[in-house]
């Protein structure tokens, strides 16, 4: 699966799905993005990467527009989402997918129930089918059957991460924004989850864009990485090439103790970094 | 821009080609369901039938169950269908969105007289459980403050000046003004009935009872259920979903110590104290009104509201007072604590919180009315 993703060769032609520009983000005072730029590739896995409190949450929260914007602009397809009207911006958000960090089910209702409140709302389908189709969310993230009349507080951290990923897939999301998918999970669940993800992008040609800390799953799943640092986008690339990268903290993220044994086995030669 | 899902079929002597075009997604709602009905319904009376998808647009979960589907459907009656012209990705789509079976939804057990008698049954039964953990509260919280009693150091005393000010002096300008309200529209009310008679100055005596002895802390226990006690539940309850309370057991503090001692002593201090202020605004409010409306001067009114007894009505009010504070403070815990884990069981139990706390208040007045009665207080 490593040794896959990795030799996958970058797009001749990627199309853009997500352009931000020169976004700035801040809380009083303080200004966490200073201008961010980034691109998101149809078709691609892109995992995010910063220090703890470098901003990757405000920066997803900002893109989902969870998070007044002070500055910039954000195009989605080609489109600027300020530009757009209510009803187009609905319309663009029900092909996006997200899973938050913590789940974020809706807790008074059972994980088929979560599953089908978007496609309750959003679609015009029949009982039969929505019952089907969230047994079929349920299914391909790898849930047994048996948890669709369970409550969020009957889960396990993995089982909620599960449901919270078929909830987000109900739509059939083109864009599926990941907050920490992994955190809080075994190393053995969380390799499973990565296998998942990357099963799922590959089947149902997603974009993913992926907040984490997980190596593991930069190395497994993703076919850029992105680096957040002083409120930008400070290296973007494959993971090979960040490897190679003289950024101090980058160095020190993949060739600490816990990124020399997988940089080994993932190295797979590369350019320097592109620094932005 | 989406195509809307069709379907063109041309029957042969072999049986039945289906050509699928257009956007097979859920983007297509309702219109979705319809082709793939149309598309059971056209192989129908064939003996096999072809579906040809190399010419759909796009495809989803949903198309790909449906088109499954409908090729399984055909199967079972009878029919030999099968997919041609599947595209690479496609194939990856329809293998992991293949059609199985889900079981039919759960039959809804619709109302029945069993399922009504067993309602019934149920909340009396939980009725008396919530009896015994108030019960049970009540004990470990006279256990914890006699602990506290003794040595000194365990009042958390920052804790308990901070819920002192929310729950006092926070609260007091509320229940001063419905209490200058309530005080007010029992004495207009006093005098245009008893006017009739020509007692209308006794409707300072009518006040004076009614305000000091029942009135005055009722209202003031109300406000305080509806605005401190669901308050506690929520806090408590917000506490026990995020595991706050379960964090607290295992630093081997006890959550009863922590968290609802400060509380409820802040509640049994603060409540005299409101009840007291709710007092003199609803007899500040009838003083008024008796002035304006009834003649009567505020030296008059204030004579004839010192008659024997009167301080007594007034110790009557305050008395009940520190009992309504702790029938509110240990209904809200044990409600607090109740919560489990879904946002729908907060909500239940801080109503429930208030509606109990409101209705105890109530009971435990009447209680004491009769017992003022007996001992003829």
């Amino acid at each position: 699966m490593t040794a896959a993703s990795l030799s996958r060769p970058p797009h001749p032609a990627w199309e853009i799905e997500i352009r931000v520009r020169g976004l700035e983000v801040g809380f009083g005072e303080k200004l966490v993005m200073k201008g961010l730029d980034l691109d998101i590739h149809r078709g691609e896995v892109l995992g995010f990467v910063g220090a703890s409190g470098a901003g990757k949450s405000v920066l997803t929260r900002a893109i989902l527009g969870l998070l007044h914007r002070r500055a910039g602009s954000i195009e989605v397809k080609g489109r600027d989402l300020d530009a757009m009207t209510e009803a187009e911006r609905g319309r663009v958000e029900r092909r996006w997918g997200v899973l938050f960090q913590q789940g974020a089910l809706f807790s008074s209702l059972t994980v088929k129930q979560n599953i089908q409140a978007p496609m309750r709302e959003h679609l015009d389908i029949s009982p039969r089918l929505r019952e089907e189709l969230a047994m079929l969310k349920l299914a391909l993230v790898g849930l047994p059957p048996d948890a669709a009349d369970k409550f969020p507080s009957e889960l396990s951290g993995g089982m909620i991460k599960r449901a919270a990923l078929a909830r987000a897939l109900a739509l059939d999301p083109e864009v599926l924004f990941l907050d920490e998918p992994t955190s809080g999970l075994d190393p053995i669940g969380a390799g499973d989850f990565d296998d998942l993800i990357g099963t799922l992008q590959e089947t149902l040609g997603l974009t993913v864009f992926m907040v984490t800390h997980d190596l593991d799953s930069l190395y497994a799943i993703c076919d850029r990485v992105a680096v957040l640092g002083q409120g930008r986008v400070i290296a973007i690339g494959p993971i090979s090439e960040l490897l190679d990268s003289s950024d101090p903290w980058i160095k020190s993220y993949f060739h600490g103790k816990r990124g020399s044994g997988r940089e080994a086995a993932a190295r797979s030669g590369g350019a320097a970094a592109r620094l932005l | 821009m989406s195509l809307a899902p069709t379907i063109a079929s041309e029957t042969s002597t072999d049986g039945v080609l289906l050509a699928l075009t257009g956007d097979w997604t859920l983007r297509a709602g309702a219109g979705l369901e319809r082709q793939a009905a149309a598309l059971v319904a056209a192989a129908g009376g064939a003996r096999r039938a072809t579906l040809d998808i190399s010419a759909i647009e796009s495809l989803d979960t949903a198309g790909a169950w449906l088109i499954d589907r409908s090729r399984e459907s055909m199967s079972a009656s009878g029919i030999e269908a099968a997919l041609t012209g599947v595209r690479a990705e496609h194939a990856t789509l329809l293998r992991a969105a293949h059609y199985r079976p889900v079981e039919a939804l759960p039959h809804r057990r619709g109302p029945s007289a069993t399922a009504l008698l067993a309602d019934v049954g149920e909340s009396v039964y939980v009725s008396g459980v919530d009896l015994i953990a108030g019960i049970d509260l009540l004990g470990r919280l006279v256990a914890v403050f006699a602990r506290a009693a003794i040595s000194p150091v365990r009042w958390r005393l920052t804790a308990l000046a901070f819920h002192l000010e929310s729950f006092s002096l926070r609260s007091a300008p509320i229940i001063v003004m419905i209490n200058f309200f309530v005080g007010a529209i029992v004495a207009q009310q006093g005098i245009s009935q008893l006017a009739r008679y020509g007692a209308g100055a006794y409707t300072v005596d009518l006040v004076g009872i009614l305000i000091l002895r029942e009135m005055g802390l009722l209202l003031t226990s109300i406000m305080v259920a509806g605005r401190t006690g669901s308050a506690m539940t929520a806090e408590i309850g917000a506490m026990n979903m995020r595991e706050e309370i379960d964090a607290l057991k295992v630093m081997a503090l006890d959550p009863v110590e922590v968290l609802i001692l400060p509380r409820a002593a802040a509640l049994v201090l603060s409540m005299p104290i409101l009840t007291f202020l709710g007092d003199i605004a609803a007899l500040f409010g009838a003083g008024l009104v008796m002035w304006y409306i009834g003649g009567v001067t505020p030296e008059a009114f204030f004579t004839r509201l010192q008659q024997p007894y009167s301080l007594e009505r007034f110790e009557v009010g305050l008395i009940k007072a520190p009992f309504m504070a702790l029938i509110i403070g240990i209904i809200a815990a044990a409600e607090g604590f109740a919560v489990s884990g879904s946002a729908e069981s907060l909500g239940a139990k801080v109503t429930s919180s208030v509606v109990k706390s409101i209705f105890m208040v109530i009971v435990v007045d009447g209680i004491f009315a009769l017992y003022f009665a007996a001992v003829d207080f």
